[in-house]
């Protein structure tokens, strides 16, 4: 089983890359954010380009997570090689996880940029075990994400799903003040920022990579959002097999 | 005979369509059959039922002496997927190599893909091949595994006549070596051509299921079509139906028919005679809402 995950992974992998657009779509956006805002008005002070680099990172994840895996998903789902594979002597599983890993290795991919522009361009540092660290505290924070992308992607069809997860990401990426840090946000936003995700995600990753304490309400709504989307994704997963499948 | 694939009393619907309707069927090792029927009459669920892909709605089908369900039973079978949905950015190789990974036992993908013609392709992206490169390796992938049974829906729609022939010659090669298949065809002269046994499907019930002897003789049926107000009683009429002022008949004696038609001496116009498609003789034939002519 592991060698047709493997064999899944890769061959969506090779998918998106030979059809770069995506990533580059991801990745591109938050880089030129860095060299506009965060090098000439921030780049000097330490902390703010270290957080800043964390939040553009996490901006570029969180596009290939939510909407490139509900566009791939919703795709998928109107595409006539997607019931062909279901013949094939395996479960759904392979496909399953290879479509998970594979947006990953996209994430991971998709915030290469920012971190080099951060670490050539600004005063950014961080030691290489607390980058690991923060590595970890992105894909955790990108889970939600993920798992929102899979719910549009297995309720929608790819037009709508195409719009529906733009509308979703971008109002999330800036309550959660990954465009500009939260303390200089109008005061209703600052009020919501806690409440969206993004949030938690964003005060997960400025404390692994910079120390900045988190609120405990941005990491409770966190955990809460993860569930939830967790529910909303296998209930939108289950209703599609029961149409397409049983 | 072993059984590789039955089905008992197969009901299926969707929503409030009924697309199989208490079908039964066993597919036998080595038989090549052929399944004939109109767009809708149940051909693609009959399929998707033995490859897993949808569940009765009540009755059994059964895979290699289990359910169609369990991945294990499908490593025995071989499906085409529509070329139409190939990953268009995956080379040719890549996706044949992808495909039988899933299987224990594998034809190597540069084997493979020379006995289908596409040996010289193996480094082209899917998007780049012509619809029927792309139809051959749809093909081709249904056999990636070394398959016992396998089910090849419209195998050359789209071919030329020479693509058409070497992929019948390939299909012949595996029924020869004992492989089984079920093939789906618009086209009359593929069933013909292939095929031992023929089952015809319409209106979600198997309304034929018989040798190809049999059934050619069925192919000798004509369409009488005229315009009458009423009709005598004729020989050799199968099956009628009355639209409007037209009447069709299918019938066995063409000629007698006309004769005797004319020596009754009841007024008509409008005369056509044609040779019914085997569809139409199965479905005119079985069908209970005869007009009485």
């Amino acid at each position: 089983m592991p060698s047709l995950i493997l064999a899944h992974t890769r061959y969506l992998v090779i998918e998106q890359i030979r059809v770069p657009i995506g990533i580059l779509a991801s990745a591109f956006f938050p880089a030129v954010s860095m060299v506009a805002f965060v090098v000439p008005f921030t780049g000097q002070d330490a902390t703010a380009a270290t957080t800043a680099t964390g939040s553009l990172m996490f901006f570029g994840a969180m596009s290939s997570a939510l909407i490139g895996l509900s566009n791939a998903v919703s795709q998928d789902r109107e595409l006539a090689w997607n019931p062909y594979l279901r013949t094939l002597p395996a479960g759904p599983l392979p496909r399953f996880a290879g479509r998970i890993l594979s947006t990953l290795a996209v994430v991971l991919i998709s915030v290469i940029p920012v971190l080099v522009v951060g670490a050539l361009f600004t005063e950014a540092t961080i030691t290489p075990a607390r980058l690991l660290l923060g590595f970890g505290a992105l894909i955790a924070g990108v889970v939600p994400f993920m798992l929102m992308g899979l719910f549009v992607g297995f309720t929608l069809a790819s037009k709508a799903a195409m719009a529906v997860s733009q509308l979703l990401f971008f109002p999330m990426a800036i309550l959660g003040g990954l465009l500009l840090p939260p303390q200089v946000l109008p005061e209703f936003v600052q009020a919501l920022s806690p409440y969206v995700p993004t949030r938690g995600a964003a005060e997960l990753i400025w404390w692994s990579t910079a120390g900045l304490r988190p609120s405990a309400v941005s990491l409770a709504m966190l955990a809460l959002w993860t569930g939830v989307m967790a529910a909303a994704a296998i209930w939108a997963y289950r209703r599609d097999e029961g149409r397409r499948f049983s | 005979m072993t059984i590789l694939a039955q089905a008992i009393e197969v009901t299926r619907r969707y929503g409030d369509v009924l697309a199989l309707d208490r079908v039964s069927l066993d597919i036998r090792a080595g038989e090549l059959i052929g399944l004939l029927g109109p767009n809708g009459a149940g051909k693609s669920t009959l399929i998707n039922l033995f490859a897993g892909l949808r569940r009765p709605t009540s009755g059994t089908v059964g895979l290699f002496g289990g359910s169609p369900m369990d991945p294990a039973r499908r490593r025995g079978i071989g499906v085409t997927p529509q070329e139409t949905g190939l990953p268009q950015s995956l080379r040719v190789g890549e996706i044949t190599d992808f495909v039988s990974g899933h299987f224990p036992e594998r034809v190597g993908t540069a084997e493979l893909l020379a006995r289908f013609g596409l040996g010289d392709l193996a480094g082209r992206q899917v998007g780049g091949l012509s619809g029927g490169q792309r139809r051959r390796l749809a093909v081709a992938l249904a056999f990636a595994g070394r398959p016992r049974l396998v089910f090849l829906d419209e195998p050359t729609t789209g071919l030329d006549v020479e693509a058409r022939r070497a992929l019948w010659d390939g299909i012949k090669t595996f029924h020869e070596e004992g492989g089984t298949v079920l093939l789906t065809s618009h086209y009359l002269e593929e069933i013909e051509a292939l095929a031992e046994r023929v089952l015809v499907v319409g209106h979600g019930r198997v309304l034929a299921d018989d040798s190809m002897r049999a059934v050619r003789g069925m192919a000798g049926t004509r369409r009488v079509s005229l315009v009458a107000a009423h009709l005598p009683e004729l020989p050799g009429v199968l099956g009628a139906e009355r639209v409007d002022d037209r009447i069709d008949l299918l019938v066995s004696d063409p000629d007698r028919l006309v004769v005797e038609l004319v020596r009754s001496g009841v007024p008509f116009s409008g005369l056509e005679i044609r040779p019914a498609t085997l569809e139409e003789a199965f479905l005119t034939l079985t069908s209970k809402e005869s007009a009485h002519a």
